[in-house]
């Protein structure tokens, strides 16, 4: 019966992140739009790219090989994976017994592990400048996630989402400055991530500028559509583990009643709207910072994970 | 060192050339005249051609004299004036382009505005029938372990104007930047020979679309000096005034354009609407957003609309009210800050031997503004200043921008105080004897020189240089060094112009 019920929210989970994924990004997109005092496209317009993108057909160049056409659909199947993985509106997934944080990491450096090889592959200078600056970012950033990891694991016990959520949604943890420290390292990161403002743009048409745009600047028809369906799982990911690790609240927990979980998918849908106009109003105060400022921006990340594991060593109360 | 009045009584003066003198000189004064622009005291003004003669326009800094000294070159040679004076390189590749004329002693034979694609080399000179030649441009080589070309262009990911930037990197960091321009050449210097005034005047508004008015000033300012008119005085602060609004506009749309490069896209939005406030005060004022064919030779080709001033103010009110809060933004926002101060250097040294004009130069210490010296009516009874920086980075040019838009401001006000009722043109009497005209105006970008050649009512030769000519390889310079995720930023700070020097 737990394994059925397990399996069911699982399902349904798989199945919200990809439906939500491309809204989350409209609704941040159009967020930004109006507080330029401009319109912006609908809220729907990513599914209406998706769809495009789809329906075109796909340019390769010549010497494109094998790699860079599977790449998009490596990464998007990482990143869903990996999406799968934490816990949204629930926790007790049928993943998590076989996956934790760590794995999710690890999934998303794989999937940017080929994303950067593919835009190395077809050989312009613009793939070569955008993967060197994403794997130099993300060099950076994956220490300061594991840090991240650490300092969570040691104060929830567990590396496991499911648990760690249940653990912070219960009672037992106040307000403590090692968790602080940790969400603002898992912000930081998850900006850099997703080559969001104040790292990359991913609204410039600046060929010389780009980061991840760069890489993927090779791409079209389905195979950029895969791409694309993948930064928008990637953001949502993101928010959602920000979600579930630090603002459990209203999260069901394994074996609660039916009810519960719409009380709780409405209050998972609320938290990442406030998340997403938080990130639409930071991206607009702010300018892109220059590409060496970067390891800075993550350095300073990386500290902050590492102090709240330090701290977490020196005395439990923090 | 020869002051520019020696150089000019070293040859022969010739008649009907206004307002500056222009003298016909020997091979010597001629090499002499470029060694001293290349060792300061002397700026050069412009290097443009004919079938067998060159000429070049030259400022006396220490006595603000302009003058032209011309060389005739029946054997189809000229000895290079980039030979000592850098400057001058892609004006004399654009004269061999053009008219095949060989500068001898040349730094640099490639050639400029003809990539091989043109049915006819030489147009303006000798015309031979040519085959396209697909061989590929040779670039500046750069040698060293480890660095890596970078193209970028001609087509662009946004929508801009085409031009070709090879990057050598090390890395991030810029070694050498060459530029490639010319894939917007119209062959208006061609199609301006044999035509109307009237014609060549719409011609002249369409060589740069932001700088029309400016342009079209230049030009009727050269043909009224050609034909010894003056345009009536309502006619010249109308002028004024529509150059003023197209200052205003432009500079407004590039500190928002500047920030968003930057990624600072709330500087863009803000600005963006107050220049189309002034656009849309421009269309009810003088019935088109960017006042394009209103400046003609002899006066305007329409008043100003009855309620014009009173719209025109308003927008301005408008400005502002909102304009110093987005200077504060842009002075608070710390990320942009970062962005902009420091990048995008260029040495105060390299924009004085470029006589490099507008907010280029300005920003790097040269102190001059084509409104000024020479000036033109009605400029010099209106109060302004000219504001300089000697930073020379993407934030002084940010700076330039922001003070000559408080100028603007004040002298659009000026103007319209000043406005007297009276007729807006002159009929042109057409002299008999050819006669020269020339005129230097400051455009937004900066000094934009107009030099014609009238015979009758026709135009026998007409040559319009962009301040661009002199600001597109001081980019080259102050990116040096930069990274390249920086340029876009410090090609937008520098705002050059493709339409107005590609011709």
């Amino acid at each position: 019966m737990v394994v059925i019920s397990d399996m069911l929210v699982q399902l349904g989970q798989m199945t919200l992140v990809l439906l939500l994924a491309p809204l989350l990004t409209g609704v941040v997109r159009k967020i930004k739009a109006r507080l330029l005092r401009r319109k912006g496209p609908s809220v729907f317009q990513p599914y209406r790219d998706l769809l495009r993108l789809l329906r075109k057909e796909v340019v390769l160049a010549e010497n494109a090989s094998w790699l860079f056409r599977v790449t998009p659909y490596v990464t998007f199947a990482a990143i869903w994976v990996a999406a799968a993985l934490v816990p949204t509106f629930a926790t007790g997934l049928q993943f998590s017994w076989s996956a934790d944080l760590i794995a999710i990491v690890a999934l998303l450096g794989s999937a940017r592990f080929f994303l950067a090889l593919a835009g190395m592959d077809v050989g312009t200078s613009f793939g070569g400048i955008g993967s060197s600056r994403e794997v130099m970012i993300a060099a950076l950033a994956e220490p300061a996630m594991m840090l991240m990891v650490f300092c969570v694991a040691l104060i929830a016990g567990s590396t496991q989402l499911s648990t760690v959520a249940t653990f912070m949604a219960s009672s037992q943890v106040g307000l403590r400055v090692s968790l602080g420290m940790a969400m603002i390292a898992l912000i930081m990161v998850a900006l850099a991530e997703n080559a969001r403002i104040p790292v990359d743009n991913p609204a410039t048409h600046l060929e010389l500028t780009m980061v991840h745009e760069a890489m993927i600047l090779e791409y079209s028809g389905r195979h950029l559509a895969m791409i694309e369906f993948g930064a928008f799982l990637k953001l949502l990911l993101y928010i959602s583990l920000i979600i579930c690790v630090f603002f459990p609240w209203q999260i069901t927990i394994v074996g609660a009643a039916p009810l519960s979980y719409v009380v709780s998918v409405g209050a998972y849908l609320f938290k990442l709207a406030l998340a997403g106009f938080l990130l639409a109003l930071f991206e607009t105060a702010t300018a892109k910072m220059r590409v060496f400022r970067v390891p800075e921006f993550l350095g300073a990340a990386l500290m902050l994970g590492l102090l709240g594991t330090l701290l977490r060593f020196v005395s439990e109360s923090f | 060192m020869p002051a520019l009045i020696d150089l000019m009584q070293a040859g022969r003066r010739v008649e009907r050339h206004y307002p500056w003198p222009r003298a016909i000189v020997d091979g010597e004064v001629w090499r002499s005249a470029a060694s001293a622009c290349a060792n300061g005291g002397m700026s050069l003004l412009g290097l443009w051609g004919e079938p067998s003669r060159v000429h070049m326009a030259i400022l006396d800094d220490r006595t603000s004299d302009i003058g032209v000294i011309s060389l005739d070159c029946p054997d189809r040679r000229y000895p290079s004036v980039a030979a000592y004076h850098r400057p001058a390189l892609r004006l004399e590749r654009t004269i061999h382009d053009l008219f095949g004329l060989e500068a001898v002693g040349t730094p640099d034979s490639r050639r400029w505005l003809d990539h091989g694609r043109w049915q006819t080399r030489f147009p303006l000179g000798e015309r031979l029938n040519a085959s396209p030649d697909a061989s590929p441009y040779p670039f500046l080589p750069a040698e060293g372990d480890g660095l890596h070309q970078v193209a970028v262009g001609p087509v662009h990911a946004g929508i801009i104007e085409p031009g070709h930037f090879r990057f050598t990197a090390s890395g991030e960091t810029v070694v050498r930047l060459e530029e490639r321009l010319g894939y917007t050449h119209k062959g208006v210097e061609a199609l301006m020979a044999a035509s109307t005034i009237e014609q060549a005047a719409r011609l002249a508004g369409r060589v740069c679309g932001d700088s029309t008015v400016a342009y079209a000033l230049a030009f009727s300012q050269a043909v009224e000096a050609a034909l010894q008119i003056t345009a009536p005085r309502r006619a010249l602060w109308l002028r004024a005034l529509m150059a003023e609004l197209e200052r205003l506009a432009n500079h407004l749309g590039d500190i928002g354009a500047i920030c968003n490069d930057a990624s600072f896209a709330l500087m863009h939005a803000h600005c963006g609407v107050l220049r189309e406030r002034v656009l849309r005060a421009a269309e009810a004022a003088f019935g088109h957003r960017l006042m394009r064919d209103v400046v003609v030779p002899g006066g305007l080709a329409r008043d100003i609309a009855s309620d014009g001033p009173a719209t025109i103010r308003a927008a301005l009110g408008e400005i502002r009210r909102h304009f110093p809060a987005l200077v504060d933004l842009y002075d608070n926002t710390a990320s942009l800050q970062d962005r902009t101060v420091g990048s995008g250097s260029l040495n105060p040294a390299l924009a004085r031997q470029f006589a490099a004009g507008g907010y280029v130069g300005r920003a790097s210490g040269r102190n001059h503004d084509a409104r000024r010296a020479p000036g033109y009516h009605p400029y010099d009874v209106l109060r302004f200043d000219i504001p300089v920086l000697n930073e020379g980075d993407v934030n002084a040019r940010v700076w330039i921008r922001i003070r000559e838009v408080e100028q603007s401001l004040s002298l659009v006000d000026q103007i319209i105080a000043g406005l007297e009722a009276g007729p807006i043109s002159v009929p042109l009497q057409n002299g008999s004897a050819p006669s020269e005209g020339m005129a230097i105006v400051e455009g937004f970008r900066g000094d934009i020189l107009a030099w014609l050649r009238l015979s009758g009512d026709r135009i026998e030769r007409c040559h319009l240089r962009d301040p661009s000519w002199f600001q597109w390889p001081l980019l080259e310079a102050a990116i040096e060094g930069n990274i390249v995720a920086d340029f876009p930023l410090c090609n937008k700070s520098f705002n050059c112009s493709y339409s107005g020097q590609d011709l």
